[in-house]
């Protein structure tokens, strides 16, 4: 029997419905409620589910009462296991369930589901969900998420419910299938809501690795791991002397600093020189004194998330003045060729504050995919 | 795991041969004998020795290969079973493989390549006893440099990307002659066959990929203008794209390159929709390869006897591989004595058969055939994009553009709407007793992509079965996608586990690496 974890957070994209852009908070869900608002995350996981039914006897599934699993497991035509309903209110008011759904019962469940552990955690939501369930689980699960939020940018969900649904049916029918690391990413939703842009990498999540049903998951894994590996050892072939590198966020570029046998922060920006490391994790304020004290220096920066950004999501610290300083002609651009699969059609985006900045930035750049390969991409403003 | 009804609503009408039979390693026994041989007569012996001691001790085995043993029977069995769960052109409907140009290979042809005066000739016959044969390869050549615009050509390359390896190693060669040895930049396209970037990688170059442009399905001069640098080598790409998109500003493409110091090869793979009515050479191509066995009807497949023809400008003759066929009026040669080549790329003459069916071919249909066997694979091929595109689910990219020898499709609607993706599609196909389908090359920018490609010997016939079959592969879908997903029901081998495939700690592309990889089964079998 494998054993099968769901968590819905009942509340995810109710506040996109009537235009909230976000569900974060019981304000904006009362308000979300009051507008109207029709719970939509319980039919979403129940489309995924229904993917599931041919394996019905083959699996438990593990979830909690009422909208937060058991309503769209029974809907699918599942029979769950339902764990203790502590973290739920059981009330007769209407709604009572998505008043009472809060972050933390997401991060319960989810540590509960990693106790047993399941298999494969199903949960469905949006990207702050994904925040809450990788806040519990890391990387300790191997995660697939539905689509039900108001913003899906995190790699981890499917890329509609029902290819959500059937890569759990895949994973768990074939038992060896592989996993990779998918980008958890969110944005502050405050911000979001005055129309301001302001998104993170959290972190990554084990996914099963799948060609086509995930988020920005377009091509071959293991080609992808090998250009990721192919990239890190042609720029460190290619590192110049009395150079600043400023070494962006994310895992491409993580990378290249394993290669150089130097520490790297995940989420930060790093700052090399020489080969040495100069500072983890800095700020743009210590970024502009190096570049004082530094003549030369370059940027590497990889697109974050699934929206093609280059500038100005996750790696805020390498800002306006960092970029006028170092120049365009020394930023150097790494990304996987799936990686820029999953932004054609669009183009990369810079978003740096600064509009005139932005302007000289777009354009056509060339972007290293591989060891001695380059790929013309496109950054818009 | 539950069992999948793989057998409900699948009838097809067609069945595929399905012998259940292991790989021929799991087959026979220890000690099983063949063609037992009497022991050589005395009088022999004493004249010859030991046979074995005419081949020199280093190039001796020091062990028997390890091979299975069977009776002739079994074997006989073994490959005829093999030759039943093949599919070609001569099987069936193959106007899915695009990229391939899957066209009839005259019967006729393959007897005169099949002749003994052909078949029985030793690689190293003297060229004064070949004559007849060097005769067809230097007229062979004169005809394609008639029809690409090139001024020589040879036959060395065993297949497409082998032409354009031989291209790469001679924009190398060429470079290095001119003391331009820091030219080491090769631009391509995501559209172009990916041995236009893997080729020049292998030789050390740098390799600049550009995208089509999502609406106009060309490049553009502004990326092109990017990619270009001191360092450009040369651009390959193939031409027209493996989309059918025929890029407008290719000349202009050529003449940056031309100004930058760098040289042009165009793949022409995909020449068949533009056979007879456009020249690599007029639109300023230095180097270029035709596919004998796509467009000029010699069969191919599964790395088959191909022969990837490349043509050259004159001022890259002397890089030519050796050996070049020559003709001084009186006497046809292999010249060998060229010092600037780029050396053998093959061994001795390359794949005649090859030479001898595309001579053949060109011969029968002459210039107004060919120019004409363009029209109609360009015709066919928007005949049945007319009827795909009335298949639900199915769309087209860059729908503006005209296409001439393929195109492109999508199935990601039905994806969108059902989960069933292209890879779920093209093991369905294969139930109705069609060939599967090219997908695309890698980058697969087009999602849930379809390739086929009708070339001038298909039938209306052939193009409307072929439509409705995904016709009704898009009804299954949307009525029961489990049909589709679990798909193949008919064939001669069900599913297979594609995981390591994708994992080259599991893959084994030989009987030998398997055993080394999976030391339990051989302890297991006792090998």
């Amino acid at each position: 029997m494998k054993k099968l974890g769901l968590i819905v957070n009942p509340v995810a994209g109710l506040g996109g419905s009537v235009g909230l852009k976000g569900s974060d908070g019981r304000e904006i869900v009362e308000r979300a409620l009051e507008l109207g608002a029709i719970p939509q995350a319980g039919r979403r996981a129940a489309t995924a589910l229904k993917s599931l039914l041919s394996l019905k006897d083959n699996i438990d599934l593990y979830t909690f009462s009422g909208e937060m699993g058991e309503i769209p497991a029974r809907e699918a035509g599942l029979q769950p296991i339902v764990l203790g309903s502590e973290t739920l209110v059981s009330s007769n008011v209407p709604n009572a369930d998505l008043l009472a759904t809060t972050a933390a019962d997401t991060v319960m469940a989810a540590q509960r589901m990693k106790e047993i552990p399941v298999d494969l955690l199903l949960f469905a939501g949006g990207d702050g969900t994904a925040r809450n369930v990788f806040d519990a689980v890391g990387s300790d699960l191997v995660v697939v998420g539905i689509p039900a939020g108001v913003k899906i940018h995190s790699g981890v969900y499917g890329v509609n419910p029902r290819n959500a649904g059937l890569l759990a049916y895949e994973y768990l029918l074939t038992g060896n299938m592989r996993t990779r690391e998918s980008e958890v990413m969110d944005i502050d939703e405050d911000a979001f809501r005055q129309e301001r842009l302001s998104a993170r990498l959290y972190g990554y999540m084990k996914t099963p690795a799948s060609v086509t049903r995930l988020q920005g998951g377009k091509m071959s894994v293991r080609g992808d791991m090998d250009s990721v590996h192919g990239i890190a050892r042609y720029i460190n072939e290619t590192i110049d002397q009395d150079t600043l590198y400023i070494m962006g966020p994310g895992g491409t570029t993580a990378e290249i600093m394993k290669q150089m046998d130097l520490p790297n922060t995940l989420l930060g920006v790093d700052l090399v020189f020489n080969r040495r490391i100069l500072a983890n994790d800095v700020g743009i304020s210590d970024i502009l004194q190096q570049l004082d004290l530094i003549e030369r220096a370059k940027i590497i920066v990889t697109p974050i998330g699934g929206q093609g950004n280059l500038f100005g999501r996750g790696n805020q610290q390498v800002g306006a003045p960092v970029i006028r300083c170092v120049g365009k002609s020394d930023i150097v651009v790494v990304a996987t060729q799936a990686k820029l699969n999953s932004f054609y059609g669009k183009h990369l985006i810079t978003d740096t504050g600064d509009t005139d900045l932005d302007e000289e930035l777009s354009g056509y750049i060339r972007v290293v995919t591989g060891y001695r390969r380059e790929t013309v991409f496109r950054i818009g403003c | 795991m539950t069992e999948i009804n793989r057998y409900h609503d699948i009838d097809t009408g067609y069945h595929a041969v399905r012998w259940n039979e292991p790989n021929i390693y799991n087959l026979g026994r220890k000690g099983i004998k063949n063609e037992i041989l009497p022991p050589v007569d005395a009088e022999i012996e004493t004249c010859i020795g030991d046979a074995q001691s005419l081949i020199p001790a280093k190039m001796q085995r020091k062990k028997a290969p390890v091979l299975p043993e069977l009776s002739e029977p079994e074997v006989v069995r073994h490959y005829t079973r093999l030759s039943q769960s093949n599919f070609g052109y001569d099987s069936g409907n193959t106007i899915g493989l695009g990229t391939c140009t899957m066209k009839y290979s005259p019967k006729v042809n393959d007897m005169l390549a099949s002749m003994s005066c052909i078949y029985d000739l030793h690689p190293l016959q003297d060229d004064s006893q070949i004559q007849g044969f060097l005769q067809i390869m230097y007229e062979l050549r004169c005809w394609l440099n008639e029809i690409a615009g090139m001024d020589e050509f040879t036959f060395q390359p065993r297949g497409g990307a082998h032409g354009v390896f031989a291209n790469a190693a001679m924009i190398k060669a060429y470079h290095q002659s001119r003391g331009e040895s820091f030219r080491d930049e090769i631009i391509t396209s995501a559209v172009s066959h990916p041995a236009n970037s893997g080729c020049p990688a292998v030789l050390g170059f740098k390799v600049i990929t550009l995208y089509p442009d999502p609406v106009t399905g060309d490049i553009g001069l502004e990326q092109m203008k990017a990619a270009i640098s001191p360092r450009t080598a040369g651009m390959m790409m193939t031409a027209p794209y493996d989309t059918g998109v025929f890029d407008t500003h290719f000349g202009d493409y050529i003449d940056m390159v031309h100004e930058a110091g760098g040289l042009v090869s165009l793949d022409q793979a995909n020449f068949n929709g533009v056979m007879g009515h456009l020249r690599a050479g007029d639109l300023g191509a230095d180097m270029m390869h035709f596919n004998l066995h796509k467009t000029f009807s010699t069969p191919h497949g599964s790395v088959g006897p191909g022969c990837g023809a490349v043509g050259v400008k004159s001022f890259l003759s002397p890089f030519l591989p050796v050996p070049v066929v020559q003709y001084d009026g009186v006497t046809y040669s292999s010249d060998y004595d060229r010092p600037d080549s780029i050396g053998k790329v093959g061994s001795f003459l390359g794949n005649i058969g090859s030479v001898i069916r595309a001579y053949a071919w060109i011969k029968a249909l002459g210039a107004r055939g060919i120019t004409e066997a363009a029209r109609m694979a360009v015709m066919n091929n928007n005949y049945l994009i007319k009827k795909m595109l009335e298949v639900k689910g199915i769309e087209i990219a860059w729908p503006n553009r005209a296409k001439l020898q393929e195109a492109r499709f999508t199935a990601d609607k039905i994806f969108q709407d059902t989960g069933v993706t292209t890879f779920d599609i093209n093991r369905r196909v294969v139930d109705y007793g069609i060939s599967s389908y090219f997908e695309s090359h890698e980058p697969m920018i087009v999602p849930n992509p379809i390739t086929p490609e009708p070339s001038d010997s298909v039938t209306v016939d052939d193009l409307d079965r072929f439509a409705f079959i995904f016709e009704s592969i898009s009804n299954e879908a949307y009525r029961d996608p489990q049909i589709v997903k679990t798909a193949p029901h008919r064939c001669t081998l069900h599913r297979i586990d594609e995981g390591p495939l994708q994992d080259p700690d599991q893959l084994a592309t030989t009987w030998r690496a398997f055993l080394k990889r999976n030391p339990d089964f051989v302890q297991r079998k006792g090998i």
